[in-house]
């Protein structure tokens, strides 16, 4: 699964539900094979912008492109949803429960007719440490790490050039965050994939992430180097908040 | 005082399995609280849910529950009777689940379900009992709670569903709450100004406290006590300054295994799950 690397580049997005602005004004970019992370509180859109991106949600305005493709495709085609694929946030929620593994796997490779299934299910479960074992089950029969890497082996199956990752861990226990986090990792060094990452968790995403951007209603707040969001250099106030959160609870002295 | 406000002595969960015979899901717990914050951590299925439910008498049809002791305030919660226990859930035993979408009821006022959560253990009239709601609204930092008090479940965020629910768990003044979760839904943010409530309600009435969590590190940041639980048992007891000098290596693994800002670790160190720490 090599080949060229995508970049996302994104101007003034803007997505709108009945008069309400979920998301004003966000422009980004992520260079081919980076990782680029969002963070923010619910409702401050940033898994909107992800949604936006692969089409789940309409554009008010602004413009997407992928840079640096060899293969450039038009948004929505489904050229580029082959490209761009989405891991989502709760596993229990988002593999249809009625369905083995086989199925879940085939159905993207049925709907871009690409042949060879039997050989790329096997891999894709190889590929996120599961083995064909586990190719006849439900996900009933799984716990949720194993149907995280499932939602995983399913978006990778194609080959996709970007990932868009909608908080991947935030269902699953810290043990298991800790070797599904470990497998996103490996799984782009090994191919070359390049992340867009939603969390609520800036330690999460300052783990896998060198770039990010603080979003807040609706708006970007700041962007910010994870190193230097570790290093305490940040300049808003609302990333400052979020960073203390993450620490824990401190007792106010009394 | 000499005894504790909750003895736990070998509590024993479990449920019929498919084959036959019962399957344990909690293992021995024995711990006893007083008046302070004692925190149960685990992963998903080590029991810590299970071990808050059976304190409360809330376990699922067709469960079983043995303990050799399992007492409240001096009374044996084994030998009651079942109206007895349900007189003393919600009033003075509560307990908060994680996701105020699921536990509050969906076609009745918020103010409302206070008001039956009170007037279920107190006698009091329901001018009273709508003052006394509309205080504890406003106890868990609600900015408008004439107004909250008439809306909905839908009609509130998640972070406002669970200080309702808090409200609704404290009205009745109870001396012991099992939280359960009771943050894991809500925003980071949200999370601390929930858990300063609790706090200061804690500190404030002095009730003794079960905080269950899977979240390491945000249950030794805000209890005095940690239980570690794995596959049913307590592992490990722990006072929460000492977590760094833990002993058993689950709970070294569970407090290593999260991503830490500042601290580039590539890759993360991952559970090694020894089969003996399940014996």
């Amino acid at each position: 699964m090599t080949g060229s690397q995508a970049g996302l580049s994104l101007q003034g997005l803007r997505v709108v539900f009945d008069g309400f602005v979920a998301v004003d004004d966000v422009s980004f970019d992520v260079e081919p094979g980076g990782a680029f992370g969002i963070v923010g509180e619910s409702g401050s859109g940033k898994s909107t912008v992800l949604r936006a991106i692969c089409g789940l949600a309409p554009l008010a305005a602004g413009s997407l492109q992928l840079t640096g493709t060899t293969e450039p495709s038009l948004p929505g085609s489904k050229a580029f949803r082959r490209q761009v694929q989405m891991v989502f946030q709760d596993p229990y929620a988002s593999l249809h429960p009625r369905q083995t593994v086989d199925r879940l796997l085939a159905e993207p490779l049925a709907i871009h007719g690409v042949g060879d299934a039997e050989a790329r299910i096997e891999r894709a479960l190889v590929e996120v440490g599961l083995g064909s074992g586990y190719r006849f089950r439900y996900p009933h029969q799984l716990s949720g790490g194993q149907r995280q890497r499932i939602a995983i082996a399913r978006a990778l199956i194609l080959e996709p050039r970007l990932l868009l990752l909608d908080e991947p861990t935030s269902a699953l226990d810290a043990s298991v965050q800790a070797e599904v986090l470990n497998l996103l990792e490996a799984l782009r060094e090994r191919h070359g994939l390049t992340y867009l990452m939603v969390s609520h968790d800036l330690a999460v995403v300052t783990h896998l992430c060198q770039r990010l951007m603080v979003m807040q209603r609706g708006r970007a707040v700041e962007f910010v180097a994870a190193a230097d969001l570790a290093a305490g250099r940040v300049a808003a106030d609302y990333t400052r908040a979020l960073m203390k959160a993450s620490v824990g609870f401190a007792r106010q002295a009394a | 005082m000499s005894d504790p406000l909750l003895e736990v002595d070998n509590l024993r969960v479990a449920y019929p399995a498919r084959e036959g015979g019962f399957n344990e899901v909690v293992r021995g717990v024995s711990f006893a609280l007083d008046r302070e914050r004692l925190g149960i951590v685990g992963e998903s299925g080590s029991g810590k849910s299970q071990t808050g439910r059976a304190i409360l008498g809330l376990t699922a049809p067709g469960g079983r529950v043995t303990a050799k002791t399992l007492r409240f305030a001096g009374l044996d919660l084994q030998a009651i009777t079942p109206r007895e226990r349900r007189d003393l859930r919600g009033g003075r035993i509560a307990m908060i689940l994680q996701d105020p979408k699921f536990s509050l009821n969906p076609v009745m006022p918020i103010g409302e379900q206070i008001v039956e959560t009170l007037r279920a253990h107190r006698q009091v009239s329901r001018r009273v009992a709508r003052e006394r709601a509309i205080e504890a609204l406003a106890a868990v930092q609600i900015d408008d709670p004439e107004r909250v008090y008439a809306l909905h479940a839908h009609e509130v965020s998640g972070g406002m569903g669970q200080r309702a629910m808090i409200a609704m768990m404290l009205i009745a003044e109870p001396e012991l709450l099992i939280a359960d979760e009771p943050t894991s839904a809500l925003d980071v943010t949200v999370q601390l100004q929930v858990l300063a409530i609790l706090d200061k309600l804690v500190a404030e009435r002095g009730m003794g406290l079960i905080f269950i969590s899977h979240d390491l590190r945000l249950v030794s940041s805000f209890c005095d006590r940690v239980l570690v639980m794995y596959a049913g048992r307590v592992v490990e007891q722990i006072a929460a300054t000492e977590l760094h000098d833990a002993k058993h290596a689950y709970t070294q693994g569970l407090h290593n295994c999260a991503p830490q800002l500042g601290a580039a670790r590539h890759p993360l160190p991952t559970l090694d799950r020894r089969p003996e720490w399940a014996l």
